[in-house]
């Protein structure tokens, strides 16, 4: 039997929290995600970055973890789906998508969850056309883009009114 | 005292239905399983509504063999219909054995007290609840369907759109798929697929995946090669390992892509007559002919099929995301050579379910790799590529479609033909397994041949084949292909969706040649009532006759599922630039009662959605030897800048009984899309999918028929 190549260490900031985990040299971001750091919201769909369902943000951009080395996050701040309701407070966009009961089966939910809020944190006001051409790279096969569509544009107006009421 | 629903007749035990917890909770049990369609949130709504507690009170417990009673497989549009009418006898039965319990402890009548979300009070002010006497309530009581549930209009949480219960959960991050579950000591399996269909193992050096470290097993039996390793990243290296150490014999069995229609016209088949309808009538002004067909679809879940198989002294346990854990069970059960009762499936939520995909498969595999680590779970996910080239396929189809017309050119006789596969597969229901696998050991099983439901329990290839307008004769012939080169199975709506694309075109063209408008020419031969509701409502929505943009089409379709399920109309706008566009879609369903407004108007939506994909980019590459098994970039399927608008009316009709919401818009939505084409540039396109080259390619062909 050859011997296994030896563990890496990889150190990173999760959802607001600094992590180490061990890992193998090879591995990838949603290998260390959904195996040492035990965050399994983020989702395999193809391993080839075509599907978007493993989509986290790395320093508030949309990455593929299902192909991003681990070891390039190292050092990075990574948010998941998890890290967006920390400490038990939904963000606004996943309050959105639960008054637009904006999923199906839902497995696809967490890459888009993901872009959307990286979209929102760029852009207050995006139009329909916008969102879409923003959520393209993911796939749904259930049918539910509209109502994504809808709660990301709903999710822009809380917050836009949000703003306008704390100022 | 009315008949027991079919459900409760095989399943009448109350308590297999439901117990009461006494932390004020109640779980409820069904054969049914969620599939990201939502039914257990409207199952929860039923038990809600019989048993007179808050919605939140109900939990729903996912289906386990041995505790769950067994309603077969979660298709056909029928779990609310099913599961639905056994809940709501069974929790109507179940609150009148309470309260009946109740009122001998208090020796009073039953009909002197009062209920309040699970607490019983009498008058005299003593109380119990659900939760202390429920229990022994019901206990050992058989249903009898003497307590006639609910009436309409004492509903009050039955016929409301509530949130799903499942969804918050997705949304925050806190659900747990079956990809999800970790279980002590689990190892991770991979399968070497063969790389064609009808390839065989001719030799395999093991030895360089066996000696990867962390490499727990090889297995192979037959032509099935399978790994199993402490991760799935060892398992997939050592996959490849064995990939470049395989040597397969392969044949090239597969009918050519570009004539799918030739070969299903020419393959042995079995000929049924669906319809026949043909006494008399006089002769015929013209016959107005027309042929339709579709590729073979993938079932292209985002999630990849997975299971985990453990073994233990000879006993197997399962969990899988199956649409039949009891199904699964018994093909296993076959494969194995092992008494049912010695295995236990147990259902997780996995991929958006569209029909028999390779949830059954994927439990195979792990069983059969768990068998060599005997004591430890093995996880087994399959790959991008094996999804889209190994679960079972919606089989290609070929339509004929005639039409005798008089002077005036209304419909003396319609005839129609369906040459295809069967259109199901599905485990648990013959003496042969149908699991993937199963044919691919050293000892094998034969390879399962695609079956047809009779057309009265709503058929596959014909279902819906049967033109639901009242034309004086009728015949509906249905040849189901004999061979299977292409592992097919139930695909959504199963051959619904291309006969009603086929129809309802064709009808199109018969008002056309008439000169007369599509819509009012349907309404003219429609007499069903709910049918002209559902047509003219979603005509309404859709502005049907107002003027319209250049380069827009209209169309509109519409079908009753089954011919006995859900009434639903599509009207749909398209724009035709260098690509086709499905730029709206208005539909109107009718499930008769709705239980979950909001959650039939999602599944339609959905439906919609994805049969737009199908209706416009679709089919299954694949060449004489080999299916493509590149992943998404073989298999494109609609985004979201592509998706059209979809406005859904829900017709609530609380007093007709609940049917299925899930398959009803897949036909109509084709045909729509299909009527709305020719109407924006007067070609028809009668091949799926209608792609641009189709639309270019027709154009030329009548432009050379007219020059």
């Amino acid at each position: 039997m050859t011997h296994e190549p030896p563990m890496e260490t990889v150190s990173l900031r999760v959802n607001g929290r600094d992590r180490e985990a061990r890992v193998a040299p090879d591995a990838t971001l949603i290998e260390l995600l959904r195996g040492p750091l035990e965050l399994p919201a983020t989702r395999f769909g193809c391993g080839t970055e075509r599907c978007g369902a493993c989509v986290v943000l790395m320093d508030g951009s949309p990455i593929y973890s299902c192909t991003l080395p681990a070891a390039a996050a190292a050092g990075r701040a990574v948010t998941t789906l998890e890290g967006l309701s920390e400490g038990g407070n939904a963000s606004p966009l996943q309050r959105a998508l639960i008054a637009e009961q904006a999923a199906q089966c839902g497995y696809c939910l967490s890459g888009i969850a993901m872009r959307a809020t990286a979209l929102l944190a760029r852009h207050r006001d995006p139009s329909e056309d916008e969102v879409r051409a923003a959520l393209d790279p993911h796939l749904c096969r259930c049918g539910s883009h509209n109502r994504m569509v809808r709660a990301v544009l709903r999710a822009a107006r809380e917050m836009r009114e949000s703003e306008g009421t704390s100022a | 005292m009315s008949a027991l629903p079919t459900s409760l007749a095989k399943n009448p035990r109350l308590g297999q239905w439901l117990r009461f917890r006494a932390e004020g909770v109640v779980e409820v049990r069904s054969g049914k399983v969620e599939l990201g369609q939502g039914i257990l949130t409207t199952l929860a709504q039923i038990a809600a509504e019989e048993l007179d507690v808050a919605l939140e009170r109900i939990a729903m417990v996912p289906a386990a063999t041995g505790s769950s009673p067994d309603e077969g497989v979660t298709s056909g549009s029928l779990s609310t219909q099913d599961s639905g009418t056994a809940l709501r006898f069974a929790c109507a039965e179940a609150r009148a054995l309470c309260l009946e319990a109740a009122a001998r402890r208090f020796g009073v009548s039953a009909a002197s007290l009062r209920l309040a979300d699970g607490d019983i009070h009498a008058a005299d002010g003593r109380r119990t609840s659900y939760w202390e006497i429920g229990d022994a309530a019901i206990e050992g009581r058989d249903a009898t369907a003497s307590i006639a549930p609910k009436a309409a209009d004492a509903r009050r949480i039955a016929g409301r759109s509530v949130p799903r219960t499942d969804l918050a959960d997705k949304v925050l991050g806190h659900a747990r798929f079956i990809h999800d579950l970790a279980l002590p000591g689990m190892l991770h399996g991979r399968v070497l697929r063969p790389p064609s269909p009808g390839a065989t193992l001719a030799s395999l050096d093991e030895s360089a995946a066996q000696s990867l470290a962390g490499v727990a097993a090889v297995v192979r039996d037959g032509s099935f090669v399978g790994v199993v390793a402490r991760s799935e990243a060892i398992a997939s290296a050592a996959i490849e390992r064995l990939r470049a150490a395989a040597r397969w014999n392969e044949l090239a069995a597969l009918p050519d892509a570009s004539r799918l229609d030739e070969w299903l016209r020419s393959a042995p088949r079995e000929t049924t007559v669906v319809a026949d309808r043909t006494a008399g009538g006089p002769r015929p002004a013209r016959t107005l002919k027309a042929s339709f067909t579709r590729p073979y679809l993938a079932h292209a879940s985002v999630a990849p099929s997975c299971a985990i198989a453990r073994w233990e002294d000879g006993a197997l346990h399962v969990h899988t995301h199956a649409q039949g854990i009891y199904n699964l069970r018994a093909d296993l059960a076959i494969v194995f050579a092992m008494p049912a009762e010695r295995i236990v499936v147990e259902h997780v939520q996995g991929a958006g379910c569209y029909g028999h995909n390779g949830a059954d498969d994927v439990a195979l595999d792990a069983a059969l790799l768990a068998r060599a680590v005997d004591g430890q779970p093995v996880r087994v996910q399959w790959t991008r590529a094996d999804e889209l080239a190994w679960s079972p396929f919606g089989p290609a189809m070929a339509i004929d479609l005639e039409a005798d017309l008089d002077d005036a050119g209304e419909v003396l006789a319609w005839r129609g033909a369906t040459w295809s596969n069967g259109h199901t597969m599905r485990p648990g229901r013959a003496k042969i397994p149908t699991l993937l696998a199963a044919s691919q050991l050293a000892t094998p099983f034969e390879r399962s041949l695609c079956v047809d439901p009779p057309f009265a329990s709503g058929g596959g290839s014909q279902r819906n084949s049967v033109p639901a307008y009242d034309f004086p004769r009728v015949r509906v012939e249905c040849h189901r292909v004999l061979e299977m080169p292409l592992r097919a199975s139930a695909l959504r709506s199963l051959g619904a969706f291309a006969n009603v694309f086929a129809i309802e075109g064709f009808v199109d063209e018969i008002a056309h040649a008439r000169g007369e408008d599509p819509l009012a020419w349907r309404l003219r031969r429609v007499s069903d009532s709910r049918a002209r509701a559902v047509i003219e409502s979603a005509a309404r929505r859709a502005g049907w006759g107002s003027a319209k943009r250049e380069g827009f089409g209209r169309g509109i379709g519409w079908a009753r599922y089954k011919g006995a399920g859900a009434y639903c109309a599509v009207a749909a706008e398209v724009e035709l630039t260098h690509e086709v566009r499905v730029r709206r879609l208005c539909i109107a369903i009718d499930v008769g009662f709705a239980v979950n407004p909001d959650g039939v108007a999602n599944q339609v939506e959905g439906g919609a959605i994805q049969a737009t994909s199908w209706t416009l980019k679709e089919a299954v590459r694949f060449d004489r030897t080999r299916v493509a098994a590149d992943g998404w970039e073989g298999y494109p399927i609609l985004t979201f800048s592509e998706v059209p608008r979809v406005e859904v009316e829900v017709l609530q009709r609380v007093d007709e009984p609940s049917v299925g919401a899930g398959e009803a818009a897949q036909g109509p939505t084709a045909a729509a899309i299909g009527n709305a084409v020719r109407d924006a540039i007067g070609v028809r396109i009668r091949d799926l999918p209608i792609t641009a080259g189709r639309i270019a390619a027709a154009a030329l062909a009548e432009e050379t028929e007219t020059a």
